[in-house]
């Protein structure tokens, strides 16, 4: 378990946040620019020292208000946003730095030069590396030096769309394989419904609400559901595949949902991302004749004008967690749709997440 | 060309003066340099004035307040008096502490603009890979301020051995002892020998060119490459 107390006073910004994270697992600081995330992670990792601050690691006292543990002391690795490598040491200097000077040896490093595909670059200048292979070899600096918590920085902020999508599925991994704790800060929706174990949401530097990411995470849109982008995520287990049409069953809850082929053993659990926009309602189930493969039977939650013309409508699905819906009003109205009725959301698509 | 012995003493003892000057200064100059940029004190302006004060004092100034404190009666003579080790006035050793302090600002300026210009990330990923501050500096700043210690390094020992007003004030004129090579070719002026006064101020002419040269295809001002 992980306990941290920060109360920073900073020219016009103040941080005052008590959190407790799980010591598995990632933990996806989430908030927009400004709301104190990034303050709170260099408070953990002790580069900034606020007037208050507890903070106690699987019971060790790494700060309370008599004792602070510099930064150079703490057993923690850091990603920063663009990696921030030495550009005097090539990129396999930059991973001794780190380990020459940890206590511990750092175990499996080159399985992690593997896994994060580094392998060809080690003899490189830092300079000569695109943004995607610097944010890994600071990763794997990070990881190097035996850290006890990793954190990152918003890792995935300074790179395109495509370097994004080359940069998760290693993240997707790392999520897998390393037993330390990992806290992740972000402002990304994406980024944390995938990669997020656990969420701690923060605003104008205090916590708004923290807990398990799928309890959480139909909350944290909220705020959000004015964006185009707005989502679902749902947490699925796998049944069956089917070769011949290249397409997975996943179940949530008593609900099964065909998504495109996943090539993972059935039984294990999948994010499945499900945008607003592609949820349409009926009030028939009468879907033979036509393309859409999932149809759920659920209830309405809410309906809210979220936007002129437009209607967000939470559903839920056998009293689990909340599917969003976005419809025009024109067509709430028709339908005459009301809180308790019980509809047909007729899914266009689904992605999952890894 | 054809140097005198006289010139040949003098054009050594400038070598071993502005080579002293400057390590003295690189030793004794970075920790001040490094104070200086990393500083949030609001005392900081005073300390970069008196550094730079050098820079647009009269060399005559600077060596009529260096020979007053050395002097007899001034503080560091008394000082040095008491301890036996004899007066600085006159002295080569005299002349080393006159020309560090004539040469401060340009040792200490390029080593603090090369350490400002090191992005404060550099620090906390060494701090969060167990680096210790006196570990920071030398295996961070140090090596990322390399620059800066090559231009303190030839700005420090060109402008030493092209000082001259305070030479005069501290040192005098003794061969040997004091009399570098500006003060040579003063008294060959001065004694209207003027071919002999050509051949050091050429060598001087030349010497200078060549440091510069070399300090700016070395080390050339970078400019920022857009990012990518």
């Amino acid at each position: 378990m992980i306990e941290a107390d920060f109360h920073l006073a900073l020219p016009g910004f103040s941080l005052e946040t008590h959190i407790v994270l799980p010591s598995r697992g990632v933990t996806a600081l989430f908030g927009p620019s400004g709301s104190g995330k990034s303050t709170l992670l260099r408070c953990i990792a002790g580069l900034l020292k606020p007037q208050y601050g507890k903070l106690i690691v699987n019971g060790e006292v790494w700060q309370d208000a008599s004792h602070f543990m510099p930064p150079h002391r703490r057993p923690v690795g850091m990603v920063f946003q663009d990696a921030a490598l030495f550009p005097h040491l090539s990129v396999q200097q930059n991973l001794d730095y780190g380990a020459k000077r940890s206590r511990s040896k750092a175990s499996g490093t080159d399985n992690l030069i593997e896994l994060l595909g580094i392998s060809h670059l080690l003899q490189r200048r830092t300079d000569a590396l695109s943004g995607g292979e610097k944010q890994r070899v600071g990763i794997a600096r990070a990881l190097f030096s035996a850290p006890k918590m990793l954190l990152l920085d918003e890792p995935l902020a300074a790179l395109d769309a495509q370097r994004k999508a080359e940069l998760l599925p290693y993240l997707d991994q790392l999520h897998q394989q390393l037993d330390i704790p990992v806290v992740y800060v972000s402002h990304a929706p994406e980024e944390v419904a995938r990669l997020a174990d656990y969420i701690v949401q923060l605003g104008e530097g205090r916590v708004i609400r923290s807990g398990g990411a799928i309890d959480i995470f139909p909350a944290l849109l909220h705020p959000l559901s004015q964006e185009e982008g707005v989502f679902t995520l749902l947490v699925g287990t796998i049944e069956l595949h089917d070769t011949n049409d290249y397409l997975t069953q996943v179940s949530i809850g008593a609900h099964r949902l065909w998504v495109r082929y996943i090539n993972r053993p059935i039984g294990s659990q999948v994010r499945l991302r499900l945008l607003a926009r592609d949820v349409s309602l009926s009030l028939d189930p009468g879907v033979r004749e036509s393309s859409i493969l999932n149809t759920l039977q659920t209830e309405i939650a809410t309906l809210e004008e979220t936007a002129p013309g437009r209607t967000l409508v939470r559903l839920t699905l056998n009293e689990g967690p909340a599917l969003l819906s976005r419809i025009t009003t024109r067509s709430a109205r028709a339908l005459r749709l009301q809180p308790g009725q019980q509809v047909y959301a007729q899914i266009k698509g689904v992605a999952p997440m890894e | 060309m054809n140097f005198t012995p006289q010139d040949w003493s003098a054009i050594r003892l400038t070598l071993e003066l502005a080579s002293l000057t400057t390590l003295l200064l690189i030793l004794f100059g970075t920790p001040v340099a490094w104070w200086l940029s990393r500083t949030t004190s609001r005392t900081k302006p005073l300390f970069v004035s008196l550094v730079a004060m050098p820079l647009v004092l009269p060399p005559s100034v600077i060596g009529f307040y260096l020979l007053v404190f050395m002097g007899p009666n001034g503080p560091l003579g008394q000082l040095m008096d008491q301890l036996g080790i004899g007066r600085l006035p006159f002295s080569f050793g005299g002349l080393l502490l006159a020309s560090c302090i004539y040469s401060l600002p340009f040792v200490v300026q390029p080593l603090q603009n090369a350490f400002e210009a090191i992005d404060e990330r550099m620090y906390e990923a060494a701090a969060t890979l167990r680096a210790s501050p006196l570990d920071r500096f030398f295996t961070v700043a140090v090596p990322l301020a390399k620059p800066g210690f090559l231009t303190a390094a030839v700005l420090g020992f060109a402008h030493t051995v092209g000082e001259f007003g305070v030479v005069l004030m501290i040192g005098g004129n003794i061969p040997d002892k004091t009399r570098v090579v500006s003060v040579q070719i003063y008294d060959y002026v001065e004694a209207l020998e003027y071919s002999e006064a050509h051949r050091l101020a050429a060598l001087m002419l030349v010497f200078s060119f060549i440091v510069l040269f070399l300090l700016y295809t070395l080390n050339p001002t970078k400019k920022k490459a857009p990012a990518a």
